[in-house]
């Protein structure tokens, strides 16, 4: 069995079974990686590389996406 | 009166020449005269941009952007609410390939975070645009110049086109300029507010002393500003409040199409000398005794 794993993703704790790639936490989370950006721990992981980085226990998670502005 | 909504559907240039009256006429006329708009190595038909923020819904945003007739389209850069995860983004109302879309900074205190908020909005994967702002008040949203500068020398250098959101400070913008940014953008008053052209002065004189394209950004309220404004000789207008919060925001956003036309079009007419006394349009000859 996989250690569980705590996440805080867009500033909120997240638990999960276990460290999985940010694909997976995409997955996880329903998302598009077509329409969103990640950053993890405040550095950007390029959509190419989703599936081969490793989401950890306490890492930071932000998903962004373009919204209406000005 | 009852306005057919359709009235106001304008769309891409081209197609825009098949439309009827005023509009096709000022089109062509316009277009004899002027030059396309060009930034950072790219033509733009319309030289009216548009914000995508505070529509009372997505229907309503979309039709007035089509209205306007803009290419280029601002957004923000948020967190996706992870509650709610379908549909929120813009792009599930706006086609990306019929806009170009222009990311924001909007909200950034320090340049530290722009520069951050730019790296996010370009991974995305649209351009390498982006409208540079850095906040330096809350009250008043007046741009924070420091960080501006710092910001914009850092993005240029990674390879941004940096349009950026400045005050109406000539030597911000020759500074600003000499950074490499594609365009300056200054105020015509705080963002939001709807007072117009504040400082015609000041925005003249620094399309004047500038080589890069110069669009006003924020402050403009109704179609009389956004002429005016143009009328002082900028290359663009963006704006999203004016067009927004309008009561009846397609047919706002289709004036302000015609309106940035008009003053466009006036500035290159060039208009008559002002006059302190009167000079009568009919001959004095040929008078009955």
């Amino acid at each position: 069995m996989p250690d569980p794993i705590t996440v805080v993703i867009n500033g909120q704790q997240r638990e999960f079974g276990g460290e999985m790639s940010l694909s997976g936490l995409l997955k996880a989370l329903d998302l598009d990686p077509q329409a969103v950006v990640v950053e993890l721990n405040k550095e950007i992981v390029r959509r190419p590389a989703l599936g081969d980085t490793t989401v950890r226990d306490g890492d930071q998670v932000e998903l962004v996406h373009f919204v209406g502005g000005g | 009166m009852e306005i057919r909504s359709n009235w106001f559907t304008s769309s891409v240039a081209g197609e825009r020449n098949e439309s009827r009256g005023i509009q096709r006429m000022s089109t062509t006329a316009a277009a004899a005269i002027d030059q396309p708009l060009i930034i950072g190595g790219r033509e733009f038909q319309s030289r009216l941009m548009v914000g995508t923020g505070k529509y009372a819904d997505n229907d309503t945003m979309t039709r007035a952007i089509d209205a306007s007739g803009a290419d280029i389209v601002t957004v923000a850069v948020r967190r996706v609410d992870l509650d709610r995860t379908k549909e929120e983004g813009i792009l599930f109302h706006l086609d990306p390939r019929k806009y170009f879309l222009l990311a924001n900074t909007a909200g950034c205190y320090t340049a530290e975070d722009a520069i951050r908020y730019a790296r996010l909005a370009r991974e995305a994967g649209f351009n390498e645009f982006i409208k540079l702002e850095v906040i330096g008040d809350e009250e008043t949203l007046l741009p924070d110049v420091e960080g501006l500068l710092e910001s914009a020398r850092t993005l240029v250098k990674e390879g941004f086109q940096v349009m950026a959101y400045t005050n109406e400070d000539l030597i911000t913008a020759l500074k600003l300029e000499d950074v490499g940014c594609a365009a300056i953008m200054p105020l015509a008053s705080p963002i939001g507010s709807g007072l117009g052209l504040i400082n015609p002065y000041s925005v003249r004189t620094i399309k004047r002393r500038l080589s890069a394209p110069v669009i006003v950004d924020a402050g403009v309220g109704t179609a009389s500003d956004a002429c005016v404004t143009m009328e002082q000789g900028v290359d663009g207008i963006l704006m999203n409040t004016a067009i927004a919060a309008a009561q009846d925001p397609v047919a706002m956003a289709r004036a302000m199409g015609l309106a940035v036309e008009a003053g466009r079009l006036a500035y290159l007419a060039g208009r008559m000398p002002r006059r302190e006394i009167a000079v009568p349009s009919s001959p004095s000859k040929g008078m009955l005794d």
